[in-house]
């Protein structure tokens, strides 16, 4: 009984937190200047994935694509309560745009198996796009729910949510299958709990192609399974860059030009005379 | 004549969103330059009398799907009905406003055509783009700030068919409209499948924003350098005398010290006020994306090296306190 929940979620370079040595003088982004983080939204995700699972049952499944590094979301996941995690990695997979993304994400996803749920986070901090969950519930065929900022209601066959849209809040009720992409407003993510990273802090990667839980027979997590192009049955064709329609013509970082400043001084008559002359200029009224 | 440009009309309540027509009238100028027709594609119940709007501000020709049951927006049928009209008149480019409805329908219509989608472009143009040896003539330029607003990238989908594009509210300027100007409306014979509604819209709390930063014509924003509660008072008093609102960057509104509907910038709003004052806003990307248009922008910051001053027209360094209580000390003193 209960849900099969699926969280997809992303290992992002921190960008919020730019210093001054993460852009090369080229102009370029620096990656390895930048921590590699848990990309906030998928932690709201995957928050809320486990409340639901914790009200109805079920079980909950972790999916992410990356570099063999991302396993760490997936460590992360697990310590804060997910079941299993799939890392879904290939150097095939490198440069994927979104709508190649999507595509080996709902690759992987079908050999999952079948869920009730998909999470995703609204977006990740490194794109900003808020696109590969709408596409992968396309994909898979699913009816989506997209900007959710609280669960109202769960039950074995209907969820019912917020929607932050532009003129207000939307609440829309919708069946199994579902796909939600869920905001920063939906809940306060829980800590890892100190059991299970104790259990789990040695967990590594597994090449094991089979959908079956990887748990033993006293249902301990024995590894997190690592997928590529192949074991997923991946289009490569539809993979990376050579499946991404959209293509980089050119990255400029954002160096300033010095503009013709006025500069005004910090005392009383500098003041005044700048409120004066914005009055002047009708710039105030 | 080659494959039009096409605007995705956004409705609430049968009324066309902002972002709409400042797309037509962004489309209107790339669809001149490609010497292409100007298209939309809209989806509601009753819409006739509005969308005559459309011709005013540029529009040729646009699709219209009317049905009482599309009335309100729901994934679904719309992302199915307007990819119907896309599959059927083939335009070139098709742009949408960077809204939760834009954003929820573009990615699922890009994904269905496999197409290109660039979301939240804050500048779009015409132009070549080679690629392995092989000029792409005529194509979308698609500017945007990536990688937390660090860089901005000019994407461009060459081979896409069509090239797709999302940009948020207030970002492309709106034209004045020429009430002479007619739109050719062509209903579109369509109707959505039963099994495209799989969701039930309960209710929609109407909430009027209480902060209207996009129509201010005064903003006086609060950065880190003014995170706390004595500056953000002053920045509210100095926004209240000069009868403007007021704004905040990304990391205030994180720390709780102004709502998200002050946010200015990238991931907020995009404004482009007759005066931005920046207090203790050190001019991140992010932030300058969304108001680096203010027809004047002061800068104040205790540090001289803030790379707000490259953008501002006058730049005050000093203590942030001091100088917003000199300023409003000064508006109320003037003759």
């Amino acid at each position: 009984m209960g849900l099969n929940i699926l969280v997809t979620v992303k290992q992002v370079p921190d960008t919020h937190n730019i210093k001054g040595d993460t852009m090369k003088e080229d102009g370029t982004v620096n990656r390895a200047a930048l921590n590699a983080i848990f990309n906030p939204e998928d932690m709201n995700a995957l928050e809320e994935g486990l409340k639901i699972k914790e009200t109805l049952g079920g079980r909950l499944s972790v999916l992410t694509m990356g570099p063999p590094r991302a396993v760490e979301v997936l460590k992360d996941s697990i310590f804060r309560g997910a079941d299993e995690g799939v890392l879904l990695s290939d150097k095939r997979f490198a440069g994927a745009d979104t709508l190649a993304t999507s595509y080996a994400l709902q690759a992987a996803i079908r050999k999952m198996g079948q869920f009730d749920i998909i999470l995703s986070g609204r977006q990740a901090i490194d794109g900003d796009t808020a696109q590969v969950g709408p596409q992968i519930a396309e994909k898979l065929g699913l009816n989506q729910l997209t900007f959710v900022s609280e669960v109202v209601e769960v039950t074995n066959s209907f969820i019912t949510v917020k929607r932050s849209i532009e003129n207000g809040i939307e609440i829309v009720k919708a069946g199994y299958p579902v796909l939600l992409t869920v905001t920063d407003e939906a809940n306060e993510p829980r800590p890892a709990s100190v059991k299970k990273v104790m259990a789990y802090k040695n967990l590594t990667t597994k090449k094991d192609p089979s959908p079956a839980p990887a748990v033993n027979d006293k249902g301990v997590i024995t590894h997190i399974k690592e997928w590529d192009a192949d074991t997923i049955g991946a289009d490569v064709s539809l993979c990376g860059l050579s499946g991404s329609p959209t293509k980089v013509k050119e990255i400029e970082s954002v160096v300033l030009t010095a503009g013709d400043t006025k500069m005004v001084g910090a005392d009383k008559e500098a003041i005044d005379a700048l409120i004066h002359e914005l009055t002047e200029e009708y710039i105030i009224g | 004549m080659a494959n039009g440009l096409m605007v995705f009309i956004e409705q609430f309540e049968g009324k066309i969103a902002n972002v709409s027509l400042e797309l037509i009238s962004k489309g209107r100028e790339l669809a001149d330059q490609l010497g292409v027709s100007l298209e939309a594609a809209a989806v509601g119940y009753e819409m006739e009398e509005e969308l005559k709007l459309l011709g005013h501000y540029g529009c040729d020709k646009v699709y219209y799907i009317d049905n009482e049951e599309l009335e309100f927006f729901l994934s679904l049928p719309y992302a199915d009905a307007v990819s119907h009209i896309i599959k059927k008149y083939a335009p070139q480019i098709v742009l949408f406003g960077a809204t939760t409805t834009g954003r929820d329908i573009a990615p699922r219509i890009a994904s269905e055509l496999r197409c290109g989608l660039t979301a939240d472009c804050t500048d779009l143009q015409i132009g070549e783009f080679t690629l392995k040896g092989e000029t792409y003539k005529d194509k979308l330029l698609q500017i945007r700030p990536a990688f937390g607003g660090n860089i901005i990238a000019t994407i461009v989908s060459p081979d896409s068919m069509p090239s797709m594009a999302t940009v948020r509210s207030g970002v492309m300027k709106m034209v004045n409209p020429d009430k002479n100007k007619k739109v050719e409306i062509v209903e579109e014979a369509y109707t959505p499948k039963d099994d495209l509604f799989l969701s039930e819209i309960l209710e929609v709390i109407k909430i009027e924003k209480s902060v209207d930063l996009t129509s201010a014509r005064i903003i006086v924003s609060a950065g880190m350098g003014a995170a706390n509660p004595d500056s953000i008072k002053l920045v509210a008093e100095l926004a209240s005398v000069l009868g403007g609102v007021v704004g905040a960057s990304r990391p205030v509104v994180d720390s709780g010290l102004l709502k998200k509907e002050h946010q200015v910038g990238q991931t907020g709003t995009t404004v482009r006020p007759n005066l931005y004052i920046a207090c203790g806003i050190s001019g991140q990307i992010q932030h300058r994306a969304g108001m680096n248009e203010s027809k004047r922008i002061i800068a104040i910051n205790n540090d001289p090296e803030a790379p707000i001053f490259n953008i501002a027209h006058y730049g005050i360094v000093g203590d942030i306190n001091d100088i917003l209580t000199k300023m409003i000390a000064a508006y109320k003193n003037k003759v």
